[in-house]
């Protein structure tokens, strides 16, 4: 028995004074003296933020469906959509339940073939849908949501699949009700063999030697058209030893293949593009949410005034000027840094 | 061009005298292949004499051989020559949308033995990699202990460290092959795989330190300090069993890529719980049913069901060399060389088959053979230049065997995703080109 279980007796607070300054190794200490120190309870505090599938750790807290649409609109929509069932970044979050899958606890979709599937086909315990947003969302910015932010999210989404009304408010106190309303809440099986070590094995081979039950047939293969789409496999291939790469992507009639193209250096524009999340949803030849970095240098690097135009997007967010997905505002940017990522897009994002 | 249709000599050496009508395809594939050794002559390839009296790379003063070369420490970290650049990591395109939740795969075309350099380890992020400053990483062990306790990385070095040599496997490695073909190379289909000897601390010793719940505690989840904050709950039976700590990677710390300056060693187990900057231990009672572990990493079966909390990566091999969308240089020997691994122990047995699976001869097994590292097999192989299926296949210390694609599919169905340890198929056609193929 340690010495902090016998101090387990002691009033609160001189517990929490010896608990405090015993980074000397005075507590608990087992056989590495000297070596770590005691958790404070506001350092334990600021990291068990998990929140565990039986709702422990689930904070106090509400959030409507209607102010969830808010913070969906300003934060989560540039990447999952509108209605969350953008497939363009991510996975759709929403569609592909039904009120039948909410009765019986079972999506019946996940048993067709060919059917996508989106998060809430998926999920079957709320907690992890809660947790998630609450840990790492939104992609630029993880951890910024409030709780009461957590759950109108977490309560728009359930609305956007038809799960609860649309005037809902999530609460800790009804998060359970939610569970049992969850279309794949049985959807999910622990009868494998893939949890320990000693499991037992689904698939059986057997070690044939000779002439085995076998076709050797080829039943599939890369179709012609797809020989280039990983590139030049020669380029991926040392260039002595027992084989070569093939040659999947021709080159030029002339031209000498390069023996190894190394990519070249971030500049330092870009590499502050790729840090401020901006090459999520900008490629720089090609739209990915919004347009490319190149589209954008064609379209306005010849428009007066375009630079000005251009920073102001960028720190107060737009949008109809590509489509409708909006581009969220990026209010914690310094204005020199937007002003020398403009410079570089319009300069051909180089 | 009869000649074309001749199987083997895919690189002719240079001295020999042209083959009456030999042109067209075949050649001009030879000549891009040779113009791959940037500069260097088809003499330089074959080895071969070009003269009658002998290869002038020999008989002729080269320049290296002439000259003074490069002083010491003219690179304070190397690098690998500037021949093995066509070796890189390299992401599947198409496969992922924004590259801070992406994988690049790890060349195991052109690796030799078990250990994977550190620069071409495979990554794989959920919200993009950091490069923390180790001296401001903290690491909490809480929960169901006796004190939560707080170690700064100059704590966790001071304490009994273990090097061990374990393999890394994505539990969707493989995972683009179950209902046909997609990928040309075994850099893609299987370089979600990696293997360094791991330098750190038993989390048994840090859990014993923190008095951890001996009576109550069933499962540990651990955290990572990056934005995805990525969790995953793992048994106390295999947290006390043979997981690290991490700090070290075949000799030097992690890289930033792999979590540097901490992460957690899951021995047998699916990448995806060797949770990368590793901040926080927490002991529980209960599966704490992440999204790693109820969104994501579940294998849909053909039911419609989801098995939930699949994470050991079953016994599966690979033959690395020759492997698809490489080219077989000629007619004659070879050594087939691969890799084989198992999630449940040691590597028993490799046999191959150059059949397509009808006959096997079973492999030379490199040492070291480490449970649940890779274990290299290297086995004889002479071409006759006829059309080839190669095929590896595994047997663990379990006895178990490693699966065809249709036994796997019989039982799982084709969009499980997950732990597709399939035997892998190699068609070497004709023409010395290899491609990745399925048979049954």
């Amino acid at each position: 028995m340690s010495r902090s279980a016998s101090l387990s007796h002691a009033p609160a607070a001189l517990l929490l004074a010896a608990l405090l300054c015993a980074s000397a190794g005075a507590v608990a200490q087992g056989k590495y003296p000297g070596i770590g120190r005691p958790a404070t309870p506001a350092e334990v505090k600021a990291w068990d933020t998990d929140v565990r599938s039986d709702f422990t750790g689930l904070p106090k807290g509400s959030g409507s469906a209607k102010k969830g649409e808010e913070v969906w609109d300003a934060k989560c929509a540039s990447c999952h959509g509108t209605f969350a069932e953008s497939n363009e970044v991510f996975p759709p979050i929403v569609g592909g339940t039904t009120a039948e899958d909410i009765k019986n606890g079972r999506v019946a979709g996940l048993a067709k073939s060919n059917e996508g599937r989106t998060t809430l086909m998926k999920l079957s315990r709320i907690s992890t849908l809660w947790d998630y947003i609450h840990r790492s969302m939104p992609w630029t910015a993880p951890r910024s949501l409030s709780v009461e932010e957590t759950y109108a999210v977490t309560a728009y989404i359930l609305a956007l699949g038809r799960i609860v009304p649309e005037d809902f408010v999530l609460s800790d106190a009804n998060m359970a009700e939610v569970q049992a309303r969850l279309p794949n809440r049985n959807g999910t099986t622990t009868a494998h063999g893939l949890w320990t070590v000693k499991g037992r094995p689904d698939v059986k081979n057997t070690a044939c030697m000779k002439d085995c039950p076998t076709e050797a047939k080829v039943m599939s293969q890369l179709p012609a058209h797809a020989r280039d789409a990983h590139g030049n496999i020669a380029e991926q291939n040392r260039v002595v030893g027992p084989v070569r790469g093939a040659v999947t992507v021709r080159a030029a009639a002339g031209a000498a293949a390069p023996v190894a193209t190394a990519a070249p250096a971030a500049s330092a524009d870009r590499i502050m593009a790729e840090k401020n999340g901006c090459l999520a949803c900008h490629g720089v030849d090609n739209k990915i949410v919004g347009p490319g970095f190149k589209e954008i240098a064609a379209r306005y690097k010849d428009a007066g005034g375009s630079e000005a135009k251009l920073a102001a997007k960028i720190k107060a967010g737009g949008a109809g000027t590509w489509g409708a997905i909006p581009m969220p505002p990026h209010p914690g940017m310094k204005d020199e840094d937007i002003n020398s990522l403009v410079k570089w897009i319009l300069g051909g994002a180089r | 061009m009869e000649t074309n249709r001749r199987a083997g000599r895919i690189l002719p050496a240079p001295e020999a005298p042209a083959p009456t009508g030999r042109s067209g395809g075949r050649r001009s594939f030879l000549r891009n292949a040779l113009a791959l050794g940037g500069g260097a002559a088809a003499a330089a390839l074959s080895g071969r004499a070009s003269a009658a009296d002998g290869d002038p790379l020999i008989l002729k003063p080269q320049p290296h051989a002439t000259a003074l070369g490069q002083p010491v420490a003219a690179l304070g970290y190397g690098q690998p020559s500037k021949w093995e650049k066509n070796l890189q990591r390299r992401e599947s395109p198409g496969l992922t949308r924004v590259p801070q939740s992406s994988v690049a795969f790890a060349p195991l075309q052109g690796m030799f033995g078990i250990i994977t350099p550190n620069g071409l380890h495979f990554e794989r992020h959920h919200q993009g990699w950091w490069d923390l400053d180790p001296s401001r990483h903290r690491l909490m062990v809480m929960g169901m202990v006796k004190q939560s306790r707080v170690y700064t990385m100059d704590d966790l070095m001071r304490l009994p460290s273990v090097s061990r040599i374990h393999f890394i496997e994505c539990g969707a490695n493989t995972g683009m092959e179950w209902s046909n073909v997609a990928v040309p190379t075994v850099q893609y289909s299987h370089g979600m795989l990696s293997c360094c000897e791991f330098t750190g601390v038993k989390l048994s010793t840090l859990l014993d330190e923190c008095g951890y719940d001996r009576k109550k505690a069933r499962f540990v989840l651990a955290e990572g300090a990056d934005g995805s904050g990525l969790t995953r709950t793992i048994s106390i039976e295999q947290a006390l069993d043979d997981v690290i700590v991490a700090w070290g990677m075949n000799g030097e710390m992690l890289r930033p890529e792999n979590g540097y300056p901490l992460r957690l060693v899951v021995p047998g187990v699916q990448g995806v719980s060797w949770v990368k900057w590793l901040r926080r231990i927490e002991v529980g009672d209960k599966h704490w049913d992440t999204r790693e572990e109820v969104l994501h990493y579940i294998d849909l079966m053909p039911d419609g069901l989801h098995r939930q909390y699949t994470q050991i990566q079953e016994a599966k091999s690979v033959i690395t060399t020759p492997s698809g969308g490489q080219m077989l240089l000629d007619k004659g020997f070879y050594n087939v060389s691969g890799l084989a691994w198992s999630g449940r122990g040691r590597i028993r047995r490799v046999d191959v088959s150059v059949d397509g699976g009808r006959n096997w001869r079973t492999a030379r097994l490199e040492g070291p053979v480490l449970a649940k590292a890779l274990t290299r097999f290297n086995i004889d192989w002479v071409w006759d230049g006829s059309p080839a299926v190669l095929q590896s296949r595994a047997i663990d210390e379990t006895g178990y065997v490693q699966p065809k694609i249709s036994q796997l599919r019989a039982v799982r169905g084709t969009r499980s995703i997950y732990h597709n340890n399939m035997i892998q198929s190699w068609k070497v056609a004709e023409s010395g080109e290899v491609s990745n193929v399925q048979v049954g």
